[in-house]
């Protein structure tokens, strides 16, 4: 690697005392060059198509759904082995589960309940992660102990006790899934965004913008947060497979969302279940949706990481 | 930015009192921090129109003294006074409004530009902050006349600092520290990331806004060199205290404190016959830790003067007749020859 | 200054090309140059000239993306034809190089110790004590006091002059024919650099190593060197000896480097610095790639290259203009 960074560049002035560069005028960004990088990963790019047509499917599949999710298809009822199998004749392209219902619009709704799980916790997660954690980094000394004491403190609650203790309590509903999801999934970001910012603060550039007059909070978010988002970005592609995950694990004990709603979790629980009398289909398809929904998302993250890191700069 | 009209040239602008700053490293849950003395009772005054120098080797504290007076960091002990007002009494409004006549200029060009924002996002920056009554077109004018008078072209004001080389970058982040039209400006090593050529264009540039512009520049460097060809005073520290503090001439014509003496012959001449002939007043050893500093005169380890006394007492800094200030107990008897 | 000394290092046509994602760049163009033992060539130029990677190719460090053609003959051998293991025969032994910054090549879990006695026990067949003792030696001509203590010490916790004299200690313990020493004090404290210079200084002539001397610095160049090659845009553009360069440059970079450096025993109200900027390697302007800062350019200038031509014995360079740069009155 040449250790100039002035390829790519520079210049050919005239003997003139000003320096002129031949680049284009209209400023390369780092984030065009982030996503110039990003294009050139394969994986990356084959993952990013394939989260863009599972969620385009979730929008266009019910059109072409014959069944919703809760009725029951009672000719299937009690022989759904024999009858209720993946088919074109009877509607029903995934087949039925046990009770007879269709499974392809069951997959369906399952995959948008998951991906809205993951996105809602993943965007509580940047909003108040990055806004706690560059405040409690910025400003450090006594406010950020308290803070990320706060933050530790958390932490060290077993979050999945509280979150089948909230759910018991308040009973199943999305609204206390999103509660639960939100108040963990920001612990990470946090703790990951102030050590960014510390990192930040020390920089000349941060020091020029506070010599030069700018209120502390716009050091914070005009100087720091945008020099954040790149670490933001990949943390929280990565964090939305995780709450996937995480949302599977409720529902695969039965405490996810509730009947006739269901999530790809709850769908893979019920196809575990009702493997053994040879519904093999009943496990297989919500668990390829759940397969390439994560695929994806780690690779995308992955591959953002590689096109944001600094390193590469 | 309102010019009091009562500064002349050669008054008082700046006045730094007895400052001293440490930092506490390390420590932790069962561990008592270090305390690393990084300043230690640092008085001296900058007046209207003149460049001082401050030249150090690493650790000696340059870098601290700069942040200090810009109250970037701030010292526990003793004042910064601007214009009669103690910065370090100040705090919040009060300090951020004044800061548009205090600008600094940092070592590493490219790092001290926000990477996310363009050129002229960067340099209208401080006009945003203390130039409310400005409209965004009245900014960007004022940022056109500085970019052409800094040699950077209009075209570039929408493009990224990353697509700079070293030289521009810094002349971009001189037209923000002009943009406000500061009074005195704190230049960081300004040039020592710079290759020699672009080395030579920035330090012209900055010669001639100070003398186009009346303004009173700091300008810290490691480079005796560099220092000696912007400065009117030059200001020696060594393990964080003043150990000479003379006119630029008279400093390097003739010496008094033995470690001035020895930094200067020390710089590498460009001139090979001079450098055959120079017999370098060779310190021994490295600069000692500034967390254990020696007693008395903190130079005594590596200065081949040094008696008794030296380890007992920590010389104070007397003023010569010349008006320059030495802390060396044994200044009188030395027979220092000028720098090469 | 050109006793007929035989040759050690003997590069020609070195050219080193880096494959970047959408060109390919080359970063030295067409080096050829010889080192003789026991001098000192210093080799200047500035960032982006070229300076370090064509020594890092002879080395055999190139980054992954770089490859590197031509001859570089150190003993009968052609480095640059070697694999990597027939490489490491000779990189340590017979050629030896030192950086900026010495944690880079020394390896913070090992004791001081162990890291140079494993050179001597590998290359030159010592015993463990043998080569111990020897370790100690070199410390302290390199100028460790207490070396047998420092011996014992890991790398971080010496301070930078004293890594910097560990990695020298470590280059000369094979007495290795050619040294190395990619700016070796630009990190370091003026006063510590000193002692540097005077130690690079008896070193070329108690061990007759030959030193290849890469550096900014044109003071470091004046107290060391016997011999310079000025470096711009990957090529050499002027060679010589080091007195002949300073004090009558033919070439206008050489002449607008010395210019611009400023002197702490003068003082000056202006420097006449180079103007514009160093060029894109990516696009380099036609015929001499210093043209368009040149001062002294003509119309040839921007359409043929000029070859590096030797002008008087022993001097070079790449440069149409055919008088000397400075008059003779300001050369004295």
């Amino acid at each position: 690697m040449l250790t100039d960074r002035r390829i790519g560049n520079l210049a050919h002035p005239a003997p003139a005392p000003i320096e002129e560069a031949s680049a284009p005028e209209k400023g390369r960004s780092l984030w065009m060059d982030a996503a110039r990088r990003f294009r050139r990963n394969r994986a990356a790019l084959v993952s990013l198509a394939m989260l863009i047509l599972i969620v385009l499917f979730t929008f266009v599949g019910p059109l072409l759904a014959r069944w919703d999710i809760e009725t029951i298809d009672w000719t299937v009822v009690g022989s759904v082995l024999t009858k209720g199998m993946p088919s074109f004749e009877t509607g029903h392209y995934f087949g039925t589960d046990e009770v007879g219902r269709d499974l392809y619009s069951r997959v369906i709704q399952g995959t948008q309940v998951s991906l809205t799980v993951g996105i809602v916790g993943s965007v509580i997660a940047v909003i108040v992660g990055t806004f706690y954690g560059a405040v409690a980094g910025y400003f450090g000394g006594r406010l950020d102990s308290v803070m990320m004491r706060f933050v530790d403190i958390l932490y060290s609650i077993p979050y999945m006790f509280i979150l089948i203790l909230l759910l018991i309590i308040f009973g199943r509903s999305f609204i206390m899934l999103f509660v639960g999801i939100g108040l963990i999934s920001w612990l990470g970001m946090a703790r990951v965004v102030r050590g960014q910012t510390m990192a930040l603060k020390n920089r000349e550039f941060v020091e020029a913008a506070i010599a030069g007059g700018a209120k502390p909070l716009t050091v914070v978010f005009r100087h720091i947060v945008p020099n954040l988002l790149g670490v933001v970005a990949v943390y929280a592609t990565l964090l939305i497979p995780e709450m996937i995950l995480l949302e599977s694990f409720i529902s695969f004990l039965g405490l996810g969302v509730q009947e006739p709603n269901t999530s790809l979790g709850a769908l893979i629980s019920e196809g575990a279940q009702t493997m053994q009398y040879g519904t093999i289909w009943q496990l297989a398809f919500p668990l390829i949706f759940f397969v390439l929904l994560l695929f994806s998302f780690f690779f995308v993250g992955d591959g953002l990481r590689d096109a944001l890191d600094p390193k590469d700069r | 930015m309102s010019n009091e009209p009562g500064i002349q040239r050669g008054d008082e602008l700046l006045r730094v009192e007895k400052l001293s700053k440490s930092f506490m490293i390390g420590g932790g849950l069962f561990r008592k921090p270090v305390e690393l003395k990084a300043l230690q009772d640092i008085s001296f005054s900058v007046r209207a129109g003149e460049t001082l120098g401050i030249v150090g080797e690493s650790g000696c504290g340059k870098s601290t003294l700069g942040r200090c007076i810009l109250q970037l960091i701030r010292a526990e002990e003793g004042q910064v006074l601007w214009l009669g007002r103690d910065l370090g009494k100040l705090a919040g409004e009060d300090l951020r409004l004044l800061r548009g006549d205090l600008q600094v200029i940092f070592q590493d060009p490219l790092a001290s530009l926000n990477p996310r924002m363009t050129v002229g996002e960067i340099i209208a920056e401080p006009l945003r902050a203390l130039r409310p009554d400005l409209d965004a077109a009245e900014r960007r004018e004022r940022v056109l006349s500085m970019m052409s008078g800094m040699g950077l072209r209009p075209e570039m004001i929408n493009r990224y600092p990353h697509e700079f080389s070293g030289g521009q970058a810094q002349r971009i982040g001189i037209a923000r520290a002009l943009i406000t039209g500061p009074k005195l400006i704190v230049c960081d090593e300004p040039v020592s990331a710079l290759d020699v050529s672009i080395q030579a264009q920035i330090l012209n540039l900055l010669s001639e806004i100070r003398d186009r512009m009346g303004l009173t520049l700091i300008f810290i460097s490691h480079n005796l060199s560099v220092v000696r060809h912007v400065s009117d005073r030059i200001l020696v520290l060594y393990l964080g205290r003043i150990v000479e503090l003379a006119d630029s001439d008279a400093l390097y014509d003739s010496p008094q404190h033995p470690y001035t003496r020895a930094l200067l012959t020390a710089v590498p001449v460009p001139d090979p016959k001079k450098a055959r002939q120079r017999n370098i007043d060779g310190l021994t050893g490295e600069i000692p830790s500034p967390i254990n500093q020696p007693s008395g005169c903190t130079f005594r380890t590596r200065c081949r003067f040094a008696e008794d006394r030296c380890g007992k007492v920590r010389p104070a800094l007397e003023t010569l007749p010349d008006g320059r200030l030495v802390a060396c107990h044994r200044w009188r008897e030395l027979e220092l020859a000028g720098g090469a | 200054m050109s006793h007929p000394k035989s040759d050690v290092l003997v590069v020609d046509n070195l050219d080193v090309i880096f494959a970047l994602h959408e060109a390919e760049v080359r970063a030295v163009n067409d080096l050829s140059f010889r080192l003789s033992e026991g001098e000192t060539l210093a080799v200047v130029g500035e960032s982006g000239s070229g300076k370090s990677q064509a020594f890092l190719a002879i080395m055999g460090l190139l980054a992954k993306n770089g490859r590197a053609t031509g001859k570089a003959v150190l003993g009968g051998v052609d480095l640059l034809s070697l694999s990597t293991a027939g490489l490491n025969q000779h990189r340590g032994k017979d050629i030896a190089m030192i950086f900026q910054d010495p944690m880079t090549s020394l390896n913070p879990a090992l004791r001081i110790r162990s890291q140079l006695s494993e050179v001597l026990v590998r290359h030159r067949g010592f015993t463990p004590e043998a080569a111990f003792k020897e370790v100690i030696a070199m410390l302290e001509r390199v100028g460790i006091p207490e070396a047998a203590r420092r011996a014992n010490a890991y790398p971080h916790e010496l301070s930078g002059g004293m890594r910097q004299r560990v990695m020298i200690a470590m280059a000369l313990l094979c007495r290795p024919r050619v040294l190395i020493a990619d700016e070796p004090t630009t990190a370091l404290d003026v006063t510590v650099q000193a002692q540097m210079l005077d130690l690079f200084k008896s070193l070329s002539t108690d061990f007759g190593t030959a030193m290849l001397l890469i550096t900014h610095d044109l003071g470091v160049v004046a107290g060391v060197a016997d011999r310079m090659m000025v470096m711009y845009a990957g090529r050499a553009v002027e060679t010589g000896p080091v007195d002949d360069l300073f004090y009558d440059p033919r070439h206008p970079y050489t002449l607008g480097l010395l210019t611009s450096t400023p002197h702490i025993d003068k003082r000056q109200s202006r420097l006449t610095p180079i103007t514009g900027a160093p060029p894109n390697l990516e696009h380099l302007p036609d015929g001499c790639a210093f043209g368009p800062r040149c001062a002294f350019r003509f119309d040839r200038c921007s359409l043929d290259r000029p070859p590096l031509g030797e002008f008087a014995p022993g001097r070079r360079k790449a440069c149409f203009y055919p008088k000397p740069l400075i008059g003779e009155e300001d050369a004295a």
